[in-house]
């Protein structure tokens, strides 16, 4: 989605757009760029300070999930599960700095057929990638993503897979495929990383979590599994 | 500053896993003094594959905790010989272990035997097709050993293992129930098979609609309680479902560290060092003779053991690696074909069909077990017509269910997307309802994919890093249309309201971002022919 020609920025679209944002209520456009506007289930996030991410970087993050993994009638969304939480905490680990990738340079150009050839780190990808999302949206709607209205966000997002939003320091579809990977990491990974609260992910799927002892099921065939999950801390769900 | 150097030893092992854990046991037995270097920690069951920690997806399959980091060591990457080629920067394609046990630790457990046409593949498809059946640049050729010569260690190797099966030909004589394909066996396994899970079970029905001879794939998943011929004691599977990436929490799954290490690490004549990364292999003046290894120690000292056998057993790509860097042997050259090290590197042709039911089937992919299952020798050695079917080479379809979860991925129907609430609903549809199949084609070499070592990248140690040329083949592509088609031909036997199949298209690359198969093999070959010296 490169923003080149300014007839953009009057698309029909955007245009209708922007007269629907007239009949939302002012409450809901204050402080736009850091929380607003508010994902469903953002409030159980709200007790969590991000230390990695600076309040705009978090504010992309807290929309995107929402986004990705919205709540909805099938099951929780990752906002609502801590997913900006797992991913804030999960990029000041070892691995989110590179730990067991390979590092070294030079660094060519490749088919995607060889992955990402690039010289950044998981949370460096993330962090650049958000920044340069968030100028394409100022570019485009004068806004930073997390102020645009959820269709728009949508549409951001589904640019950003199909590789047709440039960036222009990264490859175009590795931030979007690395943002996708830790917000499903976090949505179904054990509780204790900081998602998937409660295990309402593994309750949505009828995952059965951590009890990995299933000797008296494997040959049962007409029966729904009927236990609940249980996490790594022995809780049950 | 001098390199440390050690009191001599009889042998130097470089790699604690399979092979290194069996010349260990077999050298001790003989009396030798013994030293093992592994590159990785030292790991056992207790504490390091224990309940619960073990069974966390994320640091299994994401950090990759029981996988090697790519961090110091790597290999470069590129189709043709005209590319460069680029480092494999994150695990993908193949998954080398590090540390005790090696890659044995996070294996799945499946068991097989060559079958004896496949040991002279060569000598079989020019008797049965003609020589000019082969394509020109296709090098495969047979293997110095026959099937009635290695039997008897596949024989002890399968109850040091415990493996769990049913023989299909004993002594010459079928028997129900088995793979009435296979070479013939002088006993049956030690143990009989593990229970089925849906998509086993099912696998039966549409293989024997199709006119095959399913069969239960060998496990090395324990199926009962079992003490080995070493006294190694194993427990009997309870299909926890974290046997692939993962250790077994259990004692049922085959490793070194369960079945032989308990043994050896007893011994006297023993020795076990971890953290010792070898650099490379000393050679005397004539540079026709090892004479150790220098190796790195948990300081970071250089140290030399001096030995009058070096073995090298670590995971494959790092044993041709060794090799290369030490300068020992002639390096494989494309253009000319002359050189062993490095040449016929090759690889499997892994494919997947996934099958998709309504919520009323109870498939329970979270319920795993690494190598049972069942699958069929039928489309596989003599009994494919390779000339009829249009490639060189057989293959396998297997049921197998290793154990899944939400972390390592969920199979979607064609058409789902991959984000917000469809996704969602998709997830939640398929994940208990839904089972996979594999086709495991076989690989031919080539006379252009082959290992050597690369001009730019380097490891942490300074080293030229190995470089491997490969890409899929039009006969590997042909195989796996060939027999993903028959796969999904079987699917559809069994009604499922969607099937996807991923054949791979013509033209298609090797890509090393997804994960298929850690049986990188080739490299460091043997054979019949005996090339004269120059």
């Amino acid at each position: 989605m490169p923003n080149k020609r300014p007839a953009d920025r009057a698309s029909p679209p955007r245009r209708r757009f922007l007269a629907k944002l007239s009949l939302i209520p002012a409450t809901s456009l204050a402080g736009a760029g850091v929380l607003a506007p508010l994902p469903a289930g953002a409030g159980s996030s709200a007790s969590y300070a991000p230390s990695f991410f600076q309040p705009a970087e978090w504010a992309f993050l807290v929309a995107a999930c929402d986004r990705l993994i919205p709540s909805d009638e099938v099951g929780p969304g990752a906002v609502e599960l801590g997913v900006p939480e797992f991913i804030d905490r999960h990029m000041q680990t070892p691995y989110a700095s590179g730990a067991i990738w390979y590092m070294p340079g030079p660094f060519l150009d490749a088919p995607a057929e060889f992955g990402y050839q690039g010289r950044l780190a998981l949370r460096e990808i993330l962090r650049v990638g958000i920044a340069a999302i968030d100028a394409a949206c100022r570019r485009r709607f004068g806004k930073d993503f997390a102020s645009l209205a959820a269709a728009d966000q949508v549409a951001v997002l589904k640019a950003a897979e199909s590789g047709k939003l440039e960036l222009p320091e990264i490859p175009e579809k590795t931030f979007f495929s690395y943002l996708l990977g830790e917000v499903r990491n976090g949505y179904f990974a054990d509780p204790s990383y900081g998602g998937n609260r409660d295990m309402g992910s593994w309750k949505m799927i009828g995952y059965p979590g951590m009890r990995a002892d299933y000797i008296d099921w494997v040959g049962e065939r007409n029966k729904a599994y009927p236990l609940p999950p249980v996490d790594l801390s022995g809780r049950r769900g | 500053m001098m390199a440390e150097v050690k009191p001599r030893v009889d042998a130097v092992i470089v790699g604690m896993g399979w092979t290194g854990a069996i010349l260990a046991k077999e050298l001790t037995d003989a009396g030798l003094r013994v030293v093992a270097l592994e590159r990785g920690a030292d790991r056992d069951t207790q504490p390091d594959f224990a309940y619960p920690k073990i069974v966390d997806e994320l640091e299994g399959s994401v950090h990759r905790r029981h996988l090697q980091s790519l961090a110091q060591e790597t290999v470069t990457i590129r189709h043709r010989v005209a590319d460069t080629a680029v480092p494999y920067r994150q695990v993908g394609s193949f998954k080398p272990g590090t540390g005790v046990g090696g890659a044995g630790v996070h294996w799945s457990g499946c068991h097989f035997r060559a079958l004896p046409e496949d040991l002279e593949l060569r000598s079989t498809l020019v008797q049965r097709y003609g020589a000019r059946f082969l394509p020109a640049e296709m090098t495969i050729q047979d293997f110095p050993l026959t099937y009635e010569e290695l039997e008897p260690h596949f024989d002890e190797f399968e109850y040091v293992c415990g493996t769990s099966g049913k023989a299909g030909v004993l002594q010459g004589v079928p028997q129900e129930g088995g793979n009435p394909f296979e070479g013939s066996r002088q006993r049956e396994y030690p143990l009989p098979p593990n229970p089925n899970y849906l998509g086993a079970e099912l696998f039966y029905t549409a293989a024997r609609e199709m006119g095959w001879h399913p069969y239960p794939i060998p496990a090395s998943n324990a199926s009962r309680p079992y003490v080995n011929p070493y006294g190694c004691q194993m427990g009997p599977c309870n299909f926890c479902g974290f046997c692939s990436d993962y250790g077994c929490l259990n004692y049922s799954k085959a490793s070194p560290n369960v079945c032989i290490l308990p043994v050896l690490r007893q011994r006297e004549g023993f020795e076990l060092r971890t953290r010792a990364q070898v650099l490379k292999i000393d050679l005397d003046s004539s540079g026709r003779r090892a004479t150790g290894v220098r190796y790195l120690d948990a300081n970071g000292g250089e140290v030399e053991q001096p030995a009058d056998i070096v073995l090298l057993c670590a995971f494959s790509l790092y044993n041709v690696h060794l090799l290369l860097v030490s300068g020992i042997g002639t390096a494989y050259d494309p253009e000319t074909g002359r050189g062993t090290v490095g040449r016929n590197y090759s690889y499997q042709n892994l494919n997947r069909v996934v099958l998709f039911f309504d919520k009323d089937v109870q498939a329970n992919p979270f319920i795993g077990i690494g190598g049972a299952g069942t699958t069929m020798d039928d489309l596989n050695g003599k009994q494919l017509d390779n000339a009829q079917a249009g490639f060189v080479g057989g293959g396998i379809i297997w049921a197998r269910q290793p154990g899944a979860g939400p972390v390592r991925g969920i199979n979607l129907p064609p058409g789902a997307p991959a984000w917000g609430t469809e996704w969602k609903r998709a997830v939640r549809d398929s994940f208990r309802h839904s089972f996979y199949y594999e086709v495991q084609g076989a690989c031919m070499s080539y006379r252009q994919h082959y290992l050597s070592l690369d001009p730019t990248y380097r490891d942490a140690f300074g080293r030229p890093l190995l470089r491997m040329t490969f890409d899929w083949h039009d006969n590997e592509i042909r195989a796996s249309q060939f027999l993903v088609g028959k796969a999904l031909e079987m699917c559809k036997l069994l009604k499922p309201k969607a099937l996807a199949g991923d054949a791979k298209k013509p033209g298609e690359h090797y890509n090393v971002t997804r994960y298929q198969s850690t049986h990188t093999c080739g490299g460091a070959i043997m054979a019949r022919i005996r090339r004269r010296r120059h």
